[in-house]
């Protein structure tokens, strides 16, 4: 009896010292070894992502040639302390131009109403591909992809000639009807509506895809459930497509909210700003400043106006995709 | 009784009904046929219209022509361009940015999306939330701060990073890791557990697991980041507007913008071929991955 | 070939303790089933055995050598998962010699093993294939000859059959007995389907909240379950439980029901149940199988019982009818051609020579 015990406890006292220390050094080289594998992404991140963004918030304290602090002029409205304090230099230099609210406006125009009428063809284009047979969805879906694969500064320039101003291919086609030449690029209101139009075409078809992806992962018992319930056409669409898309519905215009607001090339390509800043956003309008007028702070202070609405979308699309995830 | 009368009421009220649905669903299709041939050729105009002027000489595209038709087609645009060492040029940097990069990309994505959805260690949850916030951040936020930044590494080191093709190499992986890394996630959070509990027990290390199983079994998400990070690389036109300005420094769309552009000198026959040109190895890899493509693009929409 | 011997294991997740402390000595060559309801612990044991997971307290050895912190690779084990865990990518023939590939074993001998596993388990035109053109039952196969190329000392199966229908698992139960008779490796099985444990197993070990209920072989654990989940747990339909009280004077004894019918216990069992006489809170455990139709001459010990029948199932070869008694829902197994009317007040007959008492507070069998 007391042999059977013996024999039982030494292994037992035997191994547990030891297996504390080395079993705390397996699960620390695992978690090691897995941090060594996301090292890259982490430098990469810090280093190119999160270090500039909060460099860009330094420079917007510098002046123009970067050799001193850029205070604010003239600020007698403001308390002292704050004067002489805080370098909002080039804050107030943009708060008091008349052309930086004029990019903001139209930042904020052509991002709204581009994103709505990408999401209503993406909606409408989306249910016509879905309503047709099956088999021939693939060539339909292929041929009405291909804006959003070509790069978007070739096709920019294939818009800049069709808009051309002496050569317009559209005006040809209005000249054939006896309709007046239009300047597509050469009036302010058209040369909006014409950096919205290429946009709503680039981006149109992605919300398609997405809309197309959404309506597929919808179950057809549903449907032919709400159908035994008596759903008309427009019921269906309204008690259960809708409700069922919601959330891609949702990701899909933030995420191009943001994408939309931030965009450079097609007004640098279809117009440069112009005419007269009329067309300017708030990164083409920093790359003019910052790049071009080689006043790097300012621009960094027009590009970080983007911030405050890029980070409601971000946040509302976390959400919406971590409830997506949750979902799932 | 009630039951007997509702039976014999259904069938006659119904019977016109069924005949008017089936009509009803012949006509939405017919509409449908018609107005995705109306949306098509609207999206389809303008690489149409670049394939017509392509084939245009100088003088055809000045007169004043129907410019919807070709009157004497030509290669001519094509072959001076493809005879252009500077087109040439471009077209061999864009390459070599671009496979570079998806190269880049792949090294660091993978691993990391490996560790973060099957290893788990001290912040890993917090960090694949952040590489889903870094893919948010456009690039027109980080281009000014990176163009000083490399500008102060240049006076520090004496490594001159702008307007060499190479500085593409460092910036585009901010475009690419981190949505690569974000579909990578889910797509490994879809291989089951066991798969790699059975590689454990098979006496596989963590890096033969990632590589004999997570990546032959994952390929499909691997093929759709390869193309993502390919044609973002290719396409991306403010980072080398900024950074590069010299022409053998150039990449493909700002080549043709800032070289076929001479001043108020516009050769659209030469500038929508070079356009033309530039938009293929995206349309060719969409022609032949059209699924991976769409995979990949729907895929950032869902958590991993 | 070995034996497994789990010392005082506890596995705590947390807040929570999944495993809470458990003795089990494995022989050689053994087959043991670990059963029970989902969250009992059963799967975390075997994956400790594993070592997938970690183990927060007591010992585990595989060969008389503790394996508490060594790695999985060098256990020497093999396992078969729920849902077989085949690499999709790679063939029969190389999902099966993974391991010994990743190992390095000279390839004429991983042919020579791979070719000896497939042929035991039936499946050698099967070598060239993908996971994804198998059936399930050949996954199944698959998945166990992963396990067998590896000659590992001991065989662990994680519910292997919860994912095949109904047929197919009967089959391939009976395949995985037949390998285990082939091969001889010692087997630790997970299931909670308590049939399944029954028909393979050498021992079952009942698991309940995280503690072992009872170990044994499967027929001692029908006839002489030792406590009250076990009996309720092993045997389908479950065992009847209903409340009663002991009464009776002399050598006598008679099991009260809670209708008020007595019903009068056989000589040894009044014998062996006579201190409880008076005491409250006893069940009385009897089997379906032992509420029976009526017959005109009863055995010594078997008594009638008058009950209100009120759902029959017809299984062809018996009917089982269920009645209440008092709120008790119990079931009894006639014979088909028995004259039994729903609704109706019926005569059965109990077998009380098969009869459990129970202590209802502390669920033990007396």
């Amino acid at each position: 009896m007391a042999d059977a015990t013996a024999t039982v406890v030494t292994p037992a006292k035997r191994a547990k010292p030891a297996p504390r220390s080395r079993l705390r050094k397996f699960f620390e080289k695992k978690s090691t070894i897995a941090f060594f594998m996301a090292l890259p992404l982490i430098l990469l991140i810090f280093t190119l992502v999160i270090y500039p963004a909060f460099y860009a918030i330094y420079l917007t304290t510098l002046n123009k040639r970067m050799t001193a602090t850029a205070w604010m002029k003239n600020c007698t409205y403001l308390p002292d302390w704050i004067c002489t304090n805080i370098p909002f230099g080039n804050l107030q230099f943009l708060l008091t131009r008349e052309t930086f609210w004029m990019v903001f406006w139209q930042s904020c125009l052509f991002a709204i109403s581009a994103v709505i009428f990408k999401a209503l063809i993406g909606f409408v284009v989306s249910h016509f591909v879905h309503n047709v047979p099956t088999k021939g969805q693939r060539k339909w879906r292929g041929m009405l992809l291909v804006p959003w694969v070509i790069p978007a500064a070739m096709s920019t320039l294939a818009w800049q000639w069709l808009f051309d101003p002496s050569y317009s291919a559209f005006n040809w086609i209005l000249a054939q009807f006896d309709v007046e030449r239009v300047s597509w690029t050469g009036v302010a209101h058209w040369a909006r509506f014409s950096v919205i139009l290429v946009n709503v075409w680039i981006g149109a078809p992605f919300f398609m895809i997405m809309y197309l992806a959404a309506l597929k992962s919808v179950p057809d018992q549903l449907y032919e459930a709400a159908e035994i319930d008596g759903a008309n056409w427009w019921q269906r669409i309204w008690y259960v497509t809708l409700p069922m898309m919601r959330n891609i519905i949702a990701i899909t215009a933030l995420f191009s909210t943001i994408v939309t607001f931030a965009n450079f090339d097609i007004v640098r390509i279809l117009t440069a700003g112009g005419p007269l800043d009329k067309t300017h956003l708030f990164a083409t309008w920093s790359f003019r400043l910052g790049i071009e007028g080689g006043d790097i702070p300012l621009g960094a202070t027009v590009s970080l106006f983007m911030v405050p609405i890029l980070a409601v979308a971000a946040a509302f699309i976390l959400r919406d995709v971590t409830r997506r995830g949750n979902e799932a | 009784m009630t039951s007997v009368t509702v039976d014999k009421a259904g069938p006659t009220r119904a019977r016109p009904k069924y005949g008017s649905m089936k009509r009803d669903r012949a006509w939405a299709l017919r509409w449908s046929y018609f107005f995705l041939a109306i949306f098509a050729f609207f999206f389809l105009i303008p690489p149409i219209y670049m394939f017509i002027t392509s084939l245009k000489t100088s003088a055809e595209i000045s007169a004043a022509k129907n410019p919807w038709w070709v009157f004497n087609p030509t290669l001519s645009n094509y072959v001076e361009l493809l005879t252009s060492p500077a087109y040439i040029g471009f077209f061999k940097n864009s390459a070599i940015v671009s496979v570079s990069v998806v190269i880049i990309t792949m090294l660091i994505a993978i691993p990391a999306a490996f560790a973060l959805s099957r290893m788990r260690f001290w912040g890993s949850a917090t960090l694949a939330t952040g590489v889903f916030l870094t893919y948010l951040i456009p690039e027109t936020l980080l281009f000014l701060p990176l163009f000083k930044m490399f500008a102060v590494f240049h006076e520090y080191t004496g490594i001159q990073l702008l307007n060499r093709w190479w500085v593409l190499l460092v910036v585009y992986p901010t475009l690419t890791v981190p949505f690569c890394t974000w579909i990578m996630i889910g797509y490994f959070a879809s291989i089951p557990k066991e798969l790699d509990e059975a590689a454990i027990i098979d006496g596989a290390s963590w890096l033969q697991t990632l590589t004999r199983v997570f990546v032959p079994v994952a390929l499909p998400g691997i093929i759709a980041a390869t193309i993502f990070a390919f044609t973002v690389s290719w396409a991306q036109f403010l980072y080398p507007i900024a950074f590069t300005t010299s022409i053998d420094q150039l990449v493909l769309p700002v080549g043709i913008i800032t070289t076929l552009i001479k001043g108020d000198v516009f050769n659209w026959g030469q500038i929508m071929t070079g356009a033309l040109l530039g938009a293929a190895p995206p349309l060719i890899i969409y022609a032949f991955l059209m699924d991976y493509y769409i995979a990949g693009l729907t895929a950032g929409a869902t958590k991993g | 070939m070995a034996d497994v011997s789990i010392r005082k294991v506890v596995k705590r997740y947390d807040e929570v303790e999944a495993v809470r402390g458990i003795d089990l000595e494995i022989k050689d060559h053994e087959f043991v089933v670990l059963v029970g309801p989902s969250g009992c612990g059963k799967s975390t044991t075997l994956r400790m055995i594993a070592g997938l997971e970690e183990i927060t307290d007591g010992e585990i050895a595989i060969d008389d050598i503790v394996v508490n912190d060594v790695p999985p690779k060098d256990r020497d084990i093999a396992m078969v998962f729920q849902n077989y865990a085949l690499y999709p990518h790679m063939t029969v023939a190389e999902n099966m010699s993974f391991g010994l590939r990743l190992k390095r074993y000279p390839k004429a001998e991983i042919k020579a093993r791979v070719d000896e596993a497939a042929r035991i388990l039936d499946i050698s035109e099967l070598l060239d294939r993908k996971p994804k053109a198998l059936s399930g039952g050949q996954r199944q196969r698959v998945a166990m000859g992963r396990a067998i190329v590896r000659n590992p000392k001991v065989f662990l199966f994680d519910e292997p059959l919860s994912n095949l229908d109904a047929k197919l698992r009967v089959q391939m139960r009976i395949e995985i007995k037949r390998v285990h008779q082939k091969v001889r490796t010692t087997t630790v099985y997970v299931t909670h389907d308590q049939v399944e444990a029954m028909t393979l197993a050498d021992r079952v070990v009942v698991m309940n909240h995280g503690r072992i209920e009872q170990v044994g072989p499967p027929n001692e654990l029908y006839h002489s379950p030792a406590t009250r989940f076990v009996a309720g747990f092993i045997g389908s339909p479950a065992m009847n439980f209903i409340p009663v009280r002991l009464e009776g004077d002399g050598d006598g004894l008679a099991a009260r029901l809670p209708n008020g019918v007595s019903l009068q216990l056989p000589a040894d069992r009044a014998q062996r149940y006579k201190a409880l006489r008076g005491t409250d809170k006893l069940l009385l455990g009897l089997r379906p199988e032992h509420i029976t139709e009526m017959h005109r001459d009863l055995a010594p010990g078997v008594v009638p019982i008058t009950v209100p029948v009120d759902v029959t199932e017809p299984m062809g070869m018996e009917t089982l009818v269920y009645f209440k008694i008092d709120g008790a829902e119990l079931c009894g197994r006639v014979d088909p051609k028995a004259p039994v009317q729903v609704g109706a007040q019926t005569q059965l007959a109990a077998d009380l020579n098969n009869m459990h008492i129970i202590d209802e507070a502390s669920g033990r069998v007396i």
